[in-house]
């Protein structure tokens, strides 16, 4: 597992179930890796992965059932993407905005442009 | 718990003082990584802290227990794996016969596991083996052993390219709560996603003893933006990166490499910081 540099590595593995949850390679009510398993396999302390769950768990993307583990919420997926669009609209997306207007691209430009990505993809 | 106190410890050639009224103490559920400067005395800290060295004062004890007494009931509960060492010429199997009894929360499968893991044969000679190698089924018998200390210098040294992610699997499965990992190392890239604890030393004092939680708040390692006082920079292809206090808002991921280099260089800013109430 390869991690970036800056962002918090809790918070890259919890970007990781997201994209597994989003992806369907973890169901709704499945069970999620225990603790200990999952550190192995991102070759982390086990430290690091229980932030994550609590992280996850404190935003209601995953649950515990006493005894038993973690589980994947009912409405992980919504979740998941609306935490993601606030992440986008308020991070990145205000660096590509000013990208944008140091090389002067208009709103109609872009405007094509995405509906161009949106015809393509 | 182990509990280093207030010890001095030279060697008889060397004019000054390897250690003088030197405190540490580790406890059970943390994998801590020693990082210090070569002659900084981080394998002499090991030979003390596993009874192997006399301090010229104070102790190290163990679970209680002065490990200068050598009692079964502290040496069947820690282990060692020295830097370098030779292996008897004996088949793997001839090996755990002779020694598992000694410890007996030894558990045959946890080995198999870890052999499995490091792709190594189940029965081998032990003669026959590379360097690397012989540290793989080394490492596997000592985290098989289940003491509740276990201690390693330098053990990513002489592992091959696949070996060093092998060994942070190693660590993170066999890791438990009841146990308690030390690894001296240089190559902190190596295994910094394992460690939870950090402790840096140098000129015979312990400069930081933190869990890496408390680092990744206290410290911020990131792109250092005009006009800001970094603790220590480094240039890259990114730009110069520093070692900045912490914001307390965003966490930002822990580079152990610039960790060492901005404790040693500004030590007492280091300490400063992590003294704050917070």
């Amino acid at each position: 597992m390869n991690f970036k540099d800056n962002k918090a590595i809790y918070l890259q593995i919890a970007d990781r179930i997201g994209d597994d949850i989003l992806a369907g390679r973890l169901a709704v009510d499945g069970k999620v890796p225990s603790v200990r398993e999952l550190a192995a396999q991102m070759e982390v302390n086990a430290n690091t992965v229980a932030r994550t769950y609590d992280y996850l768990q404190q935003t209601g993307i995953i649950y515990t059932k006493r005894g038993l583990g973690y589980f994947v919420a009912a409405d992980a997926c919504d979740r998941i993407v609306r935490q993601r669009r606030e992440q986008l609209m308020q991070g990145e997306m205000d660096y590509f905005m000013g990208q944008l207007r140091a090389v002067g691209v208009t709103p109609d430009e872009l405007r094509d442009l995405y509906s161009d990505y949106l015809a393509s993809s | 718990m182990l509990s280093v106190e207030n010890l001095k410890f030279n060697y008889r050639k060397a004019q000054r003082d390897l250690f003088d009224n030197f405190s540490l103490e580790l406890n059970e559920g943390g994998v801590y990584g020693l990082l210090g400067k070569n002659g900084a005395g981080k394998s002499t800290l090991i030979y003390l802290m596993t009874g192997l060295l006399t301090p010229l004062a104070g102790r190290v004890t163990y679970n209680g227990d002065d490990v200068r007494r050598r009692l079964p009931r502290t040496l069947s509960d820690l282990y060692l794996v020295p830097e370098e060492f030779e292996l008897p010429q004996l088949s793997l199997k001839q090996y755990v016969k002779l020694n598992a009894p000694f410890y007996p929360r030894f558990s045959h499968d946890d080995m198999m596991r870890y052999l499995d893991l490091f792709e190594m044969e189940h029965d081998v000679q032990l003669r026959s083996l590379s360097m690397g190698q012989k540290k793989k089924v080394f490492m596997s018998f000592a985290l098989a052993t289940n003491t509740g200390l276990l201690i390693m210098d330098e053990p990513t040294n002489g592992l091959d390219i696949p070996g060093k992610s092998q060994f942070r699997k190693f660590i993170a499965q066999g890791m438990t709560d009841d146990k308690i990992i030390l690894i001296s190392t240089h190559q902190v890239r190596d295994i910094d996603s394992i460690l939870d604890h950090v402790v840096i030393i140098d000129n015979s004092r312990v400069l930081l003893n933190a869990s890496v939680g408390e680092v990744s708040r206290r410290l911020a390692f990131r792109p250092v933006q005009p006009g800001e006082q970094p603790l220590y920079v480094q240039q890259s292809v990114m730009g110069t990166l520093g070692v900045m206090p912490g914001n307390g808002e965003e966490e930002t991921n822990v580079d152990m490499e610039m960790l060492f280099n901005a404790t040693l260089q500004q030590p007492e800013r280091v300490n400063e910081l992590f003294n704050q109430e917070k």
